[in-house]
């Protein structure tokens, strides 16, 4: 993929540098999956900047307004947007603060997951041997597991917070990018340029981390993309089910559980949050899709 | 495929499922955490009574030791008791594994009858706006969180329009004496019509939301796979020697495109298990997927325990026949 019959590095430099961008200037032709990147992007700057947008604290509680009405409706007011929960909580303000934990738990599980992944995977499709058997073996298992389930009763046994979230959706997740890690490098390891490194007794750990990594990079970050959504949809599942953080800590998750009990007198206590999860996970979803087309040549018909 | 091979793949599973039960085993074992103190909670309980309870879960032996006490029990189906409901875990599991199936059957069902035919129509009229509809809606349907969608449902058919019921499986006044445990079944050979479409309107909801995610993805295999077919060339000759539209899309292609469509659904049906959590959560559908989510709340371990391991069995067992299934129906793959 990456061009390698060009005499100097520099020049390779350039030809890498130049199909990158040719893949970035693609990406860029694709509006909707252009338009789609900045909803997650603008989704982020939110999570970050939660307390300068949330017009409210997210856990100040007004037992005066509870389950105020949206402003557009009858006993809705302007200042509270998308009317409050049960205990007079902002929805808005906790949208956006909700905003912080799926994105970090959805960025931190997926990163995580790509190194332990990256790194399992080039052991076992370089080393091959016992390496490979074990690790594919671990991977079968692990398969074995329907993943919400795994999560579930991980969480079950771990105690509900935050790190034991990132970890139960850890402990599977890595099989993904490392499948896809070990698959790219058993083809790659065959190549001209391997074999040259190898001639010239370079080191495995060299030619692993140097020279077969960078070249297969782009499909494992196409497929992280894609699990980001996955990932976020998990977390929420768990929120629902009252096993991810715990309150007041606002997530979208458990505001649509809250919501549950109240479908009779207040449908937007679960609505909103739900067209948060909705919205941000299809944006990721198309923006992925794009990044696919554009970077991985297989795609390309 | 010979039947030398369908054993070794069936051997190939011993593993997979031994190492399925370390880690289910090892799930209650080494995390960390007292599970006696956890499940003891804020009861007031002697020394002696803790004392028994580490015994019954076999906590003072050593780890490897109960291991295989935890392994020779569970082959025999024996979890221990469910504390919480002073009965044993498996008989538990039982009562409440009929209505998990009916519903994971219904949703199934919902499923295939809706993806097939709107995979094959995106597919025959490519481009066309029913295709990008159908690209559309099936994007929507992986990226709809389950849970939300169900109450979406709810507040529209059950208190908008208050057609259909909010929760349960069937109503007081339509309930049966049992023969096989699976309402739709029962209602009808109990001659209870009317009962039978209460059911009906109980499960309606739930199976849709379940199904949601599986008929997305199968519609999307479908138009792939029946646009693939299309393009083969005894298609082509097919069209070359005038044979009617219809009868070469139904009879030549549609058989060979839905070899995909078969082996996914196997696989996603699957998945099903553990979007039925989920579900049965939302709608009180009184299944395992709500008995496991209600027992981590009281603490229940050896239940949560016995469920996932048999969650995960089928889930193995489930993509051994969506392996076999795709090497039966496609002759020229050799597993």
């Amino acid at each position: 993929m990456a061009a390698v019959d060009t005499d100097t590095p520099r020049e390779a430099a350039a030809a890498q540098e130049s199909i990158f961008r040719r893949n970035l200037q693609s990406f860029a032709g694709n509006r909707l999956a252009l338009g789609s990147a900045i909803v997650v992007f603008l989704f982020i700057l939110m999570a970050i900047f939660a307390p300068l947008v949330a017009p409210h604290d997210p856990a100040e509680t007004d037992l005066f307004r509870r389950l105020q009405p949206p402003a557009w409706m009858p006993g809705g007011e302007w200042s509270y947007l998308l009317g409050c929960d049960a205990l007079g909580r902002d929805i808005l303000s906790r949208i956006i603060y909700g905003a912080r934990i799926s994105i970090f738990i959805g960025t931190a599980v997926v990163m995580v997951a790509t190194t332990i992944g990256i790194i399992a995977g080039l052991a076992a499709g370089y080393m091959r041997g016992w390496v490979d058997t074990v690790i594919s073996r671990v991977v079968d298992i692990l398969l074995g597991f329907p993943y919400l389930i795994f999560a579930i009763g991980l969480m079950a046994m771990m105690g509900p917070g935050l790190i034991n979230i990132i970890l139960a959706l850890v402990y599977k997740e890595w099989v993904i990018p490392c499948r896809v890690v070990r698959g790219e490098t058993l083809a790659t390891r065959e190549l001209e340029y391997v074999e040259a490194a190898r001639a010239l007794g370079a080191s495995g750990r060299h030619i692993m981390l140097r020279e077969i990594l960078p070249n297969i990079l782009s499909p494992v970050i196409v497929v992280s993309t894609i699990r980001m959504a996955h990932v976020i949809i998990l977390e929420a599942s768990l929120s629902f089910l009252g096993l991810g953080v715990q309150p007041p800590t606002a997530s979208w998750g458990a505001m649509v559980a809250d919501g549950r009990a109240f479908i009779l007198q207040a449908w937007w206590v679960s609505t909103f949050p739900g067209i948060a999860i909705l919205l941000l996970v299809l944006a990721i979803n198309v923006a992925s899709q794009g990044l696919r087309d554009a970077f991985d040549p297989r795609f390309h018909e | 495929m010979s039947l030398a091979r369908f054993i070794e793949r069936l051997l190939q599973l011993v593993p997979v499922l031994l190492g399925v039960s370390v880690i289910v085993f090892a799930m209650i074992t080494l995390t960390p955490g007292d599970p006696v103190e956890i499940m003891i909670g804020d009861q007031v309980v002697t020394p002696e009574q803790e004392a028994a309870m580490r015994h019954d879960l076999g906590l003072d032996k050593p780890v490897h030791e109960r291991f295989f006490v935890f392994l020779g029990n569970a082959v025999q189906g024996d979890f221990g008791d469910s504390f919480y409901h002073r009965r044993p875990v498996i008989d538990v599991i039982a009562e409440r594994l009929p209505a998990t199936i009916e519903l994971s059957l219904a949703a199934l069902l919902i499923a295939l009858v809706t993806a097939i035919p709107l995979g094959v129509l995106a597919a025959i009229k490519k481009n066309s706006i029913l295709d990008r509809l159908a690209t559309v809606g099936s994007l929507l349907g992986v990226s709809l969180p389950g849970f939300w969608f169900g109450i979406l449902l709810l507040m529209l058919f059950a208190v908008h329009m208050q057609i259909l019921p909010v929760s349960g499986r069937i109503g007081y006044s339509s309930e049966i004496e049992p023969i096989t445990h699976f309402l739709l079944i029962d209602t009808l050979l109990r001659g209870r019509p009317d009962a039978f479409l209460d059911a009906l309107s109980h499960i309606i909801l739930p199976a849709i939301t379940l199904g949601l995610p599986m008929t997305a993805i199968l519609m999307r295999v479908t138009r792939t796979s029946m646009l693939e077919v299309m393009r083969q060339d005894y298609v082509t000759f097919a069209e070359a020697k005038g044979l009617a539209r219809h009868r070469i899309l139904f009879r030549h292609a549609l058989k060979n495109a839905l070899i995909p469509t078969v082996s996914v659904a196997a696989i996603e049906t699957g998945s099903l298990l553990g979007g039925n959590m989920i579900v049965e959560t939302v709608f009180g559908w009184p299944g395992l997927g709500r008995l496991v989510v209600e027992s981590i709340f009281v603490r229940n371990y050896p239940l949560v325990q016995a469920a996932v391991l048999f969650y995960a069995v089928t889930y193995v067992l489930l993509n051994f026949v969506a392996d076999i299934l795709y090497t039966v129906l496609n002759p020229r793959v050799k597993l």
